[in-house]
């Protein structure tokens, strides 16, 4: 167990646990933000995707001990009110069915206009091919993603 | 408007359902009627009342006219979780707006038939769902009159508001629910007719949609109660092996951790329901303060496993008489196949048999025969198993992801002993069903587990358990023969289909009924590998060999697909062969009309690859075309045109939504995904090695079209996943030049040399 200083949301926080924790769990267990979620551990599905320092990350293969000093963003602090422009264009599309990976969709959409915010068909893709929908909204996704990069160009 | 007798049984629409009392507290308080507005600004600053009156189980009026009306079903994506209240609120005469939806807890008094699975919510629910709302609104309109003092017969009511026809006496629901509670509960009340429905029938946001994108909590895994531990299981690495002994000295002394110990989920002598499946009753459980510290433990724990020998006795048998030399009862997918092809289809049994089909066989001019396969799959719900359970005393509180929590409840009973009374279970929203969570095994062992340790227990899956854990959609295999005659005429038709350790055989689906000589023989094979239902319980697998096989009748027999059906279809309507056909054929040639002109199929396009499949199933008929092509070896799904015929869409959008993921689920899995056995061993375990579709693979287009026929709806949740891959099947051929058999696809276009359509 050590302590750690992370910047999450914008608040300067700190936790005592062991160093090789990931940064899913702390925010999970230790700090009770259940909006990051678990699904493989092992980096494969993309749901307990984060921003670090900007940079949509997966947070179950981030051990504490890096992500500490660092600024972190997770779902619950992607916007004010829920009203992202990724968000307002989830809403508009209806997207999410059973919802479970939608945060970490959303997570990797926001860091991917974040840096190209008009982005092709094949580079949406490419960006968002590391985030599983096992219940098959991908079509959904994408034009939200279409539907939230206009709006942040207009 | 029609009217239906109320009589569900005048208690369950008195007795209140008690939400918030003996609820769990998670980490937020969700069940105490937070309004939207407090949870980060709808667009409509919904106000809570200050007071609630409850109608009935279904729904209260707040005094403001806010309605809450209450979800029965299990939510897994399948959004009856909006749906299911539209149909409430359409009889209850309320404005969308002003209604908060909230998920019922288990309550036998008051829902029947609180379960997912089967795409029978809306189904079943439909003339429960209506006349809750109607009678509800009954109860506003008497007690309006009661106060106006006229007859209710001069009360119309929209929106929630009740107007007196003749004087400008109005009243909405908010101010008269109070008095309303006293009224009688009537007899009969008038269900609205369906060209005035207002609600049912338009799109509507899922209730959900704010809290899942902002990360509120909502799932199982989410949580939280204090003094809560968290346990987690070890369980043999191979079907066919059991627990020997262990080693747990060093791990209890590890950081966090509170006990290990062995539970018996199912013993030998308890009373189980058919949703008490376990692939391994007897584990081993780490209980620890937080996940990463159990899950280091489980690394480091020593365990030691034997042969379970009532499991491996009889494939040891099987596997002798197949001539395999060191056979061990566990088993390898390589011995599968063979068995499947060599000894299954050997034992097979007659299950239908119209006119003489030997004979056709025997005088047919050309007979095609043609076998088909596919793997076990995992299910692979993105949310991994889990539950929270609280055993206290005489009580339990369990609180998570569950299809079937009436089930469960009897389980409960049945394992703890505790009265039904007393046992609390309420949903949480799933990451994901299809058919896992129809067996509640983790349920009980959460609360045999929380009643050993006196605690609160959050009973967490990691993905490898999750995946290795049993309950797959089984191996099946079947072989199609169809006799034409010298003018190509279908005279015979042979489906002999089994699979491990069931038989995916419909006998009595399409084409019986339009082949004058049909045989349908049926066999299994015993395994110790677990199944359970799969989204489309044999359908997913022999939806896909059917069409594709109907695809290569039609090529042979020098017809297009479809027009191949629709004769076939046509026939069966008017003049069917035998008497148990089902299917409508009617309907059945309405889907595949519908697609062939949404499609443009008969304009067809040289430079498209195209497949076409229908089928019907959990009461719904679904037809699709897929386009495709192929670069180098990479399947490239352009677009995929659907037809649908479930009767009344509830809510079209979200039913869109059901069909594109249906879709895309039955394309990547057909295309993808399979669970591989090596002596016994799951050589799958994360998403590194199970192939499950993702972004880049998608259709890029899927393009929804329902049939508008008034019939009372039937459901979504399966139809559109098995008919989509025998589509995909017959575009591959299209894009290809060959035939795929053998699912998943992928297998064969990554080694065979297949021939570029330009």
């Amino acid at each position: 167990m050590a302590e750690f200083s992370i910047t999450i949301n914008g608040k300067n926080l700190s936790v005592d646990v062991d160093p090789t924790t990931p940064l899913l769990w702390v925010l999970r267990d230790h700090l009770k933000m259940v909006g990051t979620k678990y699904g493989c551990g092992i980096a494969q599905c993309g749901a307990c995707t984060v921003h670090f320092n900007g940079s949509a990350v997966r947070s179950c293969q981030l051990p504490i001990s890096s992500a500490a000093d660092n600024e972190i963003t997770t779902i619950e602090g992607l916007s004010e009110n829920g009203d992202h422009p990724v968000q307002k264009a989830w809403l508009e599309h209806d997207v999410p069915q059973c919802g479970y990976c939608q945060a970490g969709q959303i997570m990797s959409a926001s860091a991917l206009l974040k840096r190209t915010p008009n982005p092709s068909d094949e580079e949406i893709e490419n960006a968002m091919n590391g985030n599983i929908c096992r219940c098959g909204t991908y079509t959904r996704i994408k034009a939200a993603i279409k539907t939230a990069s206009d709006s942040q160009i207009a | 408007m029609s009217k239906v007798k109320t009589g569900i049984g005048r208690r369950s629409f008195i007795k209140s359902v008690s939400v918030a009392s003996g609820g769990l507290i998670i980490g937020f308080n969700w069940m105490a009627c937070k309004g939207p507005a407090e949870e980060g600004g709808e667009e409509l600053a919904m106000q809570m009342p200050d007071e609630w009156f409850e109608l009935n189980g279904y729904l209260k009026i707040g005094d403001n006219g806010i309605v809450t009306i209450y979800s029965p079903n299990p939510e897994i994506g399948q959004n009856v979780k909006t749906s299911m209240p539209m149909i409430v609120a359409e009889e209850l005469d309320v404005d969308w707006n002003n209604v908060v939806v909230e998920q019922a807890p288990l309550n036998t008094e008051v829902f029947t038939r609180q379960l997912a699975g089967g795409s029978q919510s809306i189904r079943q629910g439909w003339q429960s769902l209506r006349t809750a709302g109607a009678t509800a609104r009954q109860m506003l309109l008497t007690a309006a009159a009661n106060k106006w003092e006229v007859p209710v017969s001069e009360l119309s009511v929209e929106n929630g508001v009740i107007k007196h026809t003749g004087s400008d006496k109005t009243i909405g629901y908010g101010e008269i629910a109070k008095a309303a509670v006293d009224v009688e509960i009537p007899e009969e009340v008038e269900l609205k007719e369906n060209d005035s429905f207002k609600i049912i029938g338009t799109s509507r946001k899922n209730v959900d949609a704010k809290k899942i994108v902002t990360g509120q909590p909502l799932y199982g895994l989410d949580t939280h109660k204090d003094g809560m531990l968290i346990a987690m299981v070890v369980q043999p690495p191979a079907f066919g092996m059991e627990f020997k002994s262990m080693d747990s000295d060093k791990v209890k002394e590890m950081p966090g951790i509170t006990d290990v110990f062995t539970i018996d989920t199912y013993p030998e002598d308890m009373e189980k329901e058919w949703s008490d499946v376990a692939a391994f009753s007897k584990l081993v459980v780490l209980v620890g303060e937080s996940t990463w510290q159990v899950m280091q433990a489980k690394k480091e724990l020593k365990v030691e496993w034997d042969l379970n020998p009532e499991l491996t006795k009889q494939m040891e048998i099987l596997e002798k008489s197949a001539g395999m030399e060191d056979a061990s009862g566990l088993e390898s997918s390589s011995i599968h196949a063979s068995l499947m092809a060599d000894v299954g289809s050997k034992k097979s049994e007659v299950v239908r048999k119209d006119g003489d089909p030997e004979k056709a066989f025997k005088n047919a001019a050309k007979v095609i025969e043609r076998s088909y396969t596919c793997p076990f799959l995992a299910h692979n719900c993105m949310e991994p198993m889990n539950f929270f359970a609280d055993v206290s005393g005489e009580k339990a509180e369990l609180y998570g992801p569950i299809q079937t929590p009436e089930y469960a409840e009897k389980s409960i009973n049945k394992r703890l002993g505790l009265d039904l009374e007393n046992i609390d279970i309420q949903m949480t929203r799933m990451g994901g069903g299809f058919g896992r969570r129809l067996y509640g095994h983790f349920l009980v062992e959460a609360a045999v587990i929380s009643q050993k340790m006196g605690k609160p227990i959050k009973l967490v899956y990691t993905r490898e358990d999750d995946m290795t854990n049993g309950v797959y959609r089984p191996a099946y295999h079947i072989t199609y023969r169809a006799a034409l005659d010298g003018s190509n005429n279908l005279t015979g038709f042979h489906v002999n289909s089994g699979g491990i350790p069931e038989s995916p055989l419909f006998a009595n689906r399409f084409p019986a009924g339009a082949v004058d000589n049909y045989l349908a023989e049926s066999w299994t094979l015993n395994s110790n590998i677990s199944v359970g239902a799969f989204r489309a319980p044999r359908s997913n697998f022999i939806a896909g060999a059917e069409q594709s096989f109907l695809d290569e009748l039609a090529e042979e027999i020098g017809k297009d697909p479809i027009q191949f059906r629709l004769d076939m279809l046509k026939r069966a309507k008017k003049d069917p062969v035998g008497e148990e056909n089902d299917y409508d054929a009617a309907r059945y040639a309405g889907v595949l009309e519908l697609v062939r002109e949404k499609s443009g199929w008969e304009n067809g396009s040289s430079s498209v690859s195209r497949g076409v499949s229908a089928y019907y199933c959990h009461n719904s008929y679904v037809a699709q075309i897929l386009d495709m092509s192929v670069e180098g070896n990479k399947p490239i799904i352009d677009k995929v045109t659907c037809a649908v015929d479930c009767g009344i869409v509830v809510n079209p959008d979200a039913a869109k939504n059901m069909v594109e993921g249906g879709t895309i689920d039955g394309i990547g899995h057909a295309l993808y995904s399979e669970m591989t056995f090596k002596e016994g061993k799951p050589q799958q375990s994360n998403f590194d090695n199970y192939r499950l579709i993702r972004h880049k693979e998608a259709p890029k287009i899927v393009d929804v079209h329902f049939v508008d026929n008034g019939i009372d709806p039937t459901g979504l949740g399966e139809p559109p996943f098995p008919p989509v891959q025998g589509a995909l099947a017959n575009a591959l051929y299209k894009a290809t030049g060959k035939r795929f058999y053998n699912q998943p696809f992928i297998n064969q276009l990554q080694t065979v040399d297949t021939k570029l359509k330009t």
